[in-house]
């Protein structure tokens, strides 16, 4: 992992969380979309923050595509759920909305599993070509 | 009434983004790694690659389904609740779905990640 990719990385977790966030502000200034009214639900995107919050979006999805070209997925998914601390900051002091502590203790436990997937490998080799690196040390462990 | 339909919007959510986020890993493990090759043929002939790949289409689709579910989800729950929980929920279903489906090495440390991400979303949907 190159520090160029740590950024990518951080990348999906910074315009993941701030696009969600905005597109909620968004949605919160629309107001309820009915089921009777379907079609309200594509017009949404005519709302400037949400507008805003679609560019983050396809900003995250641009770093995501790139992650996932190089890393497992239960890698880059893990690692950048940091978004979610960031998500949070934005909740209660972007939209006011009353985060709990018990919420609060649910971010720190996902944090504790960024720190755990981060710690390992972020690509599973594909099989045909760690054959001979899979195959060499079974021998080695067959050996009383 | 209003926590049961986001709840409801959660359900779909978690199925149609983890079919994308599978499809899209797939698709892009067929490109290849973005970065050397934009250095090689260029930006135009990396993203012509990716936008003529199945996967990658496939798994936009279901990708906007989801994004779709999040706007209802989120006009009729808060954010706090709604983005975390069905966004972290998926983590189980792609451990699951990269193992069976991408043959990805979903390890002790990787489980554990997913199931403290999962007790992360239970305490921050109570």
């Amino acid at each position: 992992m190159t520090f160029r990719r740590y950024m990518v990385l951080a990348g999906v977790a910074f315009f993941a969380a701030t696009g969600d966030g905005l597109i909620a502000r968004g949605m919160k200034q629309v107001g309820n979309v009915s089921l009777h009214h379907l079609a309200d639900i594509f017009l949404v995107v005519l709302n400037p923050v949400i507008a805003l919050g679609v560019l983050f979006l396809l900003v995250f999805f641009t770093c995501y595509m790139t992650a996932l070209s190089w890393a497992d997925l239960t890698y880059v998914l893990p690692a950048t759920s940091v978004s979610y601390v960031v998500l949070t900051l934005i909740a209660k002091f972007g939209l006011h909305e009353n985060v709990s502590l018990t919420r609060w203790l649910g971010i720190l436990l996902i944090s504790a599993g960024v720190g755990f997937v981060t710690q390992g490998p972020a690509f599973t080799p594909p099989k045909e070509k760690s054959g001979d690196l899979v195959a060499a040390p079974l021998p080695a462990r067959m050996e009383p | 009434m209003k926590s049961l339909y986001a709840w409801g919007a959660i359900a779909v959510i978690v199925l149609t983004s983890t079919a994308g986020d599978v499809l899209l890993s797939r698709g892009m493990k067929q490109v290849g790694d973005v970065g050397e090759l934009t250095r090689r043929i260029g930006v135009l002939a990396v993203l012509a690659r990716v936008l003529k790949n199945p996967n990658f289409l496939l798994g936009v689709l279901a990708m906007a389904t989801a994004f779709y579910s999040l706007l209802f989800g989120l006009s009729w729950g808060d954010l706090s609740l709604v983005v975390p929980a069905s966004t972290s929920l998926t983590f189980i279903t792609n451990a699951v779905a990269a193992r069976i489906f991408l043959h990805e090495r979903v390890d002790q440390r990787r489980w554990m990640a997913a199931l403290l991400v999962a007790g992360g979303v239970v305490l921050l949907a109570v």
